[in-house]
């Protein structure tokens, strides 16, 4: 588990070395750092797959402002966030691996996934070209948000499609978007408390009665009962 | 009294909240009319409420979330091979369909690739899940615009196309049969023939359809010209599928998405776009690609090669840590599933992207300025699915 904060660098050397490289995505990505400068915190490319990069959190609105005006990415594909502290509840199963509750540090720092990350919380949002016809002209961009001030700028005024998946991430995750013209409930009922998909919102469902995990497994029938390390073993639920 | 439209929207969110949805609120600007959550031109649960002047809408809002059943949260807690069982219901029309999306995500990241033959029936079933689906979709159309006839015929054919899905995976609506590297199993004998002649049928139905309900000057009246999109305003809602392609657009993630594990870049096929971007053109352009899809499945058949329907894949699947995002041209538009693994055995978050969430979120600006009974042909040529909103 310790190389998640690794993947950008775990990614990025086979490609110096083994030179598969990505120019038509690399092109995108030099632009965008040239109209933003010091902003973009991180990038990343997974080579014929996509574009990561990670900007400041002053710099949203701007960087979203530069991908559609700049490079002309006029196609809005979907704005959310991701809670990268690791679930207090683990995976909700009755198992010897799955302790998490025991393991779980609120201290410990957050792992968090490609272009790197220094916050709980990121908000991203894709963006792409559909009018050129090609399948690299799509950026995810990813932003830092601090934990005692969630807020960071709406894309509405530039996009109007992210009007709800703001919403969707307002009510989901406790982000508040500022200038977005109506931040209302989309999904749940007005009076609901709490952020859903943070994580540590319970599950109720699985707290009253988790999931068996490795309670009901059977091997399978004429396979030796352990392959691999005892671990993985454990874990086939 | 003059009634902000904050004020509006305040009484809309009451009202919701205590259950009172299908109750009129005039003021002196005019009225607000509530259209579902129990409505038959909504699919399902959705309700629209608009701001009447007379007959013509001012503004127009749209209360998804009747059907919420949280798939996101609930893909952290499931193993990969168990979250394509849940993300079956997301279309339940073309179920199929979102499964192969998820699966793309997790084989991209574990750097595997299903061999050829499961990548060819993978993308048979794939075209099956669009026929299945957009074949009720016309059949639909009619029953909203006061035809009740296409909508037997679409239940008589689609049965066919069921049939087939379900000799393959047992399941008519819900196959739940892909799975990381491969498939589950490989087709039953016979089953090539009959999937041939129920393409057939399925041209017929088109060809039926294209007579009855295109050609009808009703028909014709009542959509051409009506619920305009302009390609730009598409794009920023994030419109995809055949309702950005009747704008205009040339985009079809099948041809244009470089997608690895299918196989729509072997065979012969066209995508077809519309310039008007009206009711009739979002219709027609889904009347031709059900057209293309029976060929696609056509050549498919035709050219199925040997060999195994699975990769060699661990028995434990642990996908590596890393984040993937797939999309792929799904009957209802792109569906994309953005997949954060951890290295673990189940997802660390899950981002849906469904078709019909962005689809349904330009309505809002879609209504303003139409007429009453335009609204009902406009949401059914908009063509959402209620759990593709919802999740």
């Amino acid at each position: 588990m310790s190389d998640a904060t690794g993947t950008t660098d775990a990614a990025e050397a086979p490609e110096a070395e083994e030179a598969p490289t990505d120019d038509a995505r690399q092109a995108v990505l030099d632009q965008i750092t040239a109209a933003l400068g010091d902003a973009v915190l991180d990038s990343h490319i997974a080579v014929g797959r996509g574009l990561w990069v990670r900007v400041e959190r002053d710099a949203w609105l701007e960087a979203a402002g530069h991908v559609r005006n700049g490079l002309g990415y006029h196609f809005f594909d979907y704005l959310s966030a991701i809670d990268w502290m690791p679930s207090p509840w683990g995976r909700y199963e009755y198992s010897a691996v799955d302790d998490g509750i025991r393991q779980f540090d609120p201290n410990a720092p957050v792992e968090t996934g490609v272009a790197g990350g220094d916050t709980r919380f990121q908000v991203m949002c894709r963006l792409a070209d559909i009018r050129r016809r090609q399948p690299h002209h799509n950026v995810v961009i990813k932003a830092d948000l601090p934990d005692d001030d969630l807020r960071v700028a709406s894309l509405v005024s530039l996009y109007p499609g992210a009007n709800w998946h703001e919403r969707e991430c307002w009510e989901m995750f406790g982000i508040t978007f500022d200038g977005h013209p109506g931040l209302r409930h989309l999904y749940l009922p007005g009076e609901f408390e709490g952020h859903p998909l943070r994580k540590d919102f319970p599950l109720l469902a699985r707290l009253v009665k988790p999931w068996p995990g490795i309670v009901d497994v059977e091997p399978m029938p004429g396979e030796p009962a352990a392959e691999g390390d005892g671990e993985e073993t454990e874990e086939s639920s | 009294m003059t009634v902000t439209e904050r004020q509006q929207l305040a009484y809309v969110d009451a009202q919701a909240a205590d259950g009172r949805v299908n109750v009129e609120l005039e003021t002196d600007e005019g009225m607000i009319l509530n259209l579902g959550p129990q409505h038959p031109a909504t699919h399902g649960t959705l309700r629209v409420t608009a701001k009447l002047d007379g007959e013509q809408v001012v503004w127009a809002d749209v209360v998804p979330g009747y059907m919420h059943r949280g798939y996101e949260k609930l893909t952290e807690v499931r193993t990969y091979p168990q979250v394509t069982t849940l993300v079956n219901r997301i279309d339940w029309l073309g179920s199929f369909a979102n499964e192969v999306p998820f699966i793309l995500a997790a084989e991209q990241l574990m750097e595997i690739q299903a061999p050829p033959r499961a990548r060819h029936i993978r993308t048979i079933l794939f075209e099956m899940a669009r026929v299945a689906n957009i074949v009720l979709f016309l059949g639909d159309l009619g029953v909203q615009l006061g035809a009740v006839t296409p909508a037997f015929y679409a239940f008589r054919d689609r049965e066919h196309v069921l049939d087939q899905i379900e000799a393959v995976t047992g399941g008519r609506f819900h196959p739940n049969f892909d799975r990381i590297g491969g498939l589950k199993d490989d087709l039953p004998k016979g089953w090539i023939a009959d999937t041939k002649a129920v393409m057939v049928r399925i041209r017929n139905y088109c060809d039926e359809i294209e007579t009855l309900l295109f050609g009808n000057e009703i028909f014709e009246a009542r959509t051409r010209g009506v619920g305009v999109v302009p390609a730009e305003v598409g794009l920023g809602y994030g419109l995809t599928g055949a309702n950005i392609r009747a704008s205009g657009v040339d985009w079809d993630l099948r041809r244009d998405g470089a997608i690895a594990g299918l196989a729509h870049g072997d065979v012969d096929w066209q995508v077809w776009t519309h310039p008007d971007g009206d009711s009739f053109a979002r219709c027609w352009v889904r009347l031709q690609e059900t057209r293309e899809s029976t060929k696609i499945i056509d050549q498919l058949c035709d050219g199925l090669p040997g060999g195994p329907i699975m990769a060699k894949v661990p028995r434990i699947i642990k996908v590596p840590a890393g984040e993937a995002y797939v999309q792929t041209e799904n009957p209802l538009g792109a569906m994309g599933y953005y997949v954060v693994s951890k290295g673990d055995l189940g997802p660390f978050r899950t981002k849906i992207r469904s078709a019909s969430f962005s689809n349904v979120s330009i309505i809002p600006w879609l209504l303003k300025g139409v007429y009453v009974p335009d609204i009902i042909t406009i949401l059914a040529s908009l063509y959402f699915i209620l759990g593709d909103i919802d999740r």
